[in-house]
């Protein structure tokens, strides 16, 4: 599968990969409706960590050996074997939070209104994710993954 | 007659977390074995934790299926629901249950769970006490409550997780409910005090009322077989109509005792989640496993450890040599909408830990740190960077030199030492870079230093 690769060194905190991911993932696709008028405000499922001159955008690894899942009390969370995709369930999420406990990423946040968590989908249907595609430095790249084996000698 | 053995490859009692997690590490390595799983409940895989939810808002029992409704057939797993294992033949690997079928395993795996512990108190037995640990348990309190209407008072022995979890249920059914708790704080085993305190004041200004430092001393009843109330153990009488006895769990051991297999308080299991018969597996709340954090084997009855425990048997029940690392104490709570985090070892035994915290609004952090690495955390308020924090505790990293940053308002990955947090950027770490990258080497690094 492919993942989203980081290449921190030319990200400039721009937040636009957030702006792209916040208006692909709202209702109405809309930039203005889903900043302004959409309630609640769909949230991105990206975002942008600083400590100037270091900043770097944070999402979900689609680990192949998922904790989040593992961790998930409802069933909510789960990884499709084909696509390597890690989703979630939003009908039997319950916002307990244990996997944002769980994930060593802080990759997942909380949708406080909906009591759901977010959490990156990969653009699920699109053939690269709107922040790929958008960020204007190349600094999110979608390549193969490389480390997709689990290793079975311990698990964590 | 006796009836004719079926007979399983893998066979595992026990149809909750850490079974459903065996059954599918088998199947990812096994397509075609036998499985088959036991459970003396008559549903499919639920969560249990969302049996509070199922007593709040009578949540139906499809939304808390833990997997599809297709998952046995998909997986081709055959299932006893609604039957009890009465007995284990450890040598002629048969496993009897109460209804006189016999399945013969070559594997087996023991993932039992707990059974609530009930105290031996006078009104025990009368109509109106109840447990809280399984859907019948819910259904059970449920048509209690319909059957009183809405004026009900509940009393609620115990402040752990089950106890504050059925209250929150009660309180938003309209109940007015009372939790007794034998020791000085609610949640005194997952939280610190600070912790405790945030959630009683939030219990509190539910109307929950909580009483601390006293047990229930009795049940009584002035109607024939119907709980009227209790008296504490100084006596005091609070009347009510219902009794919840939430004072823990503990592991269901009956069907390993007197069969050879080792037990202490759970049953003992070695890195390989194998019980002292090698051909004998057990995970979850009936299990002593591996902490990291105290080094050595207990008791953490706690969903995502059950999970990851009964994952590791499956492995290696199917031949695929795998070590657990070992869990710890890991919650994450959210009654009345607070929500705290907690994990490894949260109130320090002595002076020789290291205690930092801080407190900013309504937020309070705090990690125990004992010779430079994190063993114990408590977040409350502001949880969304805490598995940043418990992924240090886990990788035994040693946090010194930044350990002030960690309950930092602004805390994020990002405030971790550079090599930490390029490590989990997930860039690969050597031999392999995206062709773009490649493309586009930065010409300068003005990275500050």
């Amino acid at each position: 599968m492919k993942r989203i690769y980081i290449n921190e060194q030319v990200c400039i905190g721009c937040h636009l990969c957030e702006v792209y991911c916040q208006v692909a993932h709202s209702r109405s696709k809309d930039l203005v409706k889903a900043f302004k008028r959409e309630s609640p405000e769909p949230l991105p499922s990206l975002w942008v960590e600083e400590r100037k001159p270091v900043c770097f955008p944070v999402q979900c690894h689609h680990c192949a050996d998922p904790v989040c899942v593992y961790a998930c009390l409802t069933g909510a969370l789960w990884r499709d074997p084909d696509s390597g995709i890690v989703s979630v369930d939003m009908d039997k999420c319950i916002g307990c939070w244990t996997c944002i406990l769980a994930c060593p990423f802080g990759a997942i946040r909380q949708e406080t209104d909906l009591g759901k968590i977010v959490k990156c989908d990969l653009c699920e249907g699109r053939d690269v994710p709107v922040c790929v595609t958008n960020c204007p430095n190349e600094a999110l790249v979608y390549a193969e993954a490389q480390d997709d084996t689990v290793n079975h000698a311990t698990i964590n | 007659m006796a009836k004719s053995v079926v007979k399983a490859k893998y066979l595992i009692i026990g149809n909750s977390a850490g079974g459903i997690a065996a059954a599918e590490a088998i199947r990812e390595m096994d397509k075609a074995g036998e499985i088959t799983i036991i459970s003396d409940e008559p549903y499919p895989a639920y969560s249990r934790p969302l049996i509070s939810e199922y007593l709040a808002k009578r949540c139906p029992l499809e939304k808390m299926l833990f997997r599809p409704a297709d998952f046995y057939e998909k997986n081709n797993i055959r299932t006893f629901l609604d039957k009890k294992a009465q007995h284990l033949d450890i040598d002629k690997h048969i496993v009897e249950l109460e209804s006189g079928e016999k399945i013969r395993w070559e594997r087996l795996l023991l993932a039992t769970g707990g059974l609530p512990i009930v105290p031996e108190i006078e009104g025990i037995g009368l109509k109106g006490v109840f447990t809280f640990t399984k859907l019948d348990d819910a259904k059970a309190i449920d048509e209690f409550l319909s059957h009183y209407g809405i004026k009900v008072r509940a009393i609620v022995i115990g402040g752990g997780l089950i106890g504050v979890g059925v209250t929150e249920a009660l309180v938003k059914r309209g109940i007015e409910a009372t939790i007794v708790e034998m020791k000085e704080r609610i949640l005194n085993t997952i939280l610190d005090e600070e912790g405790s305190t945030l959630e009683e004041k939030t219990l509190t200004e539910a109307g929950v009322e909580i009483i601390t430092g006293h047990t229930v001393g009795k049940i009584g009843s002035y109607l024939p077989g119907e709980v009227t109330g209790v008296n504490l153990d100084d006596t005091r009488p609070i009347p009510c109509e219902l009794v919840i006895v939430a004072i823990g769990v503990r592991p269901r051991l009956d069907l390993a005792i007197g069969t050879g297999i080792k037990v202490n308080r759970g049953i003992v299991v070695d890195h390989r989640m194998a019980t002292s018969n090698p051909e004998v597996f057990a995970c979850g709340d009936v299990v002593e496993a591996h902490d990291f954090i105290y080094g050595e084997n207990r008791l953490t009855p706690i969903w995502p450890n059950a999970y990851m425990e009964g994952r590791v048997a499956g492995f290696n029940m199917a031949g695929v040599p795998t070590e657990y690392f070992g869990g710890t104490a890991l919650n994450s709570l959210k009654y009345f909408g607070l929500a705290v985090a907690s994990a490894g070892m949260v109130n320090p035994p002595d002076d020789s830990y290291e205690v930092i915290s801080n407190r900013y609004d309504h937020m309070y952090k705090k990690v125990v740190l004992k010779d430079g690495l994190v063993v114990g955390m408590v977040f409350a308020g502001d949880i969304e960077k805490s598995g940043v924090v418990f992924s240090l505790m886990k990788d035994r990293v040693e946090v010194e030199r930044f350990k002030q940053a960690l309950v930092a308002e602004d805390f994020s990955l990002a405030s971790l030492p550079e090599e930490m947090w390029r490590a989990r950027l997930g860039m690969p770490n050597s031999g392999f870079l995206p062709p773009t990258i490649l493309r586009e080497e930065p010409e300068e690094l003005v990275l500050g230093e």
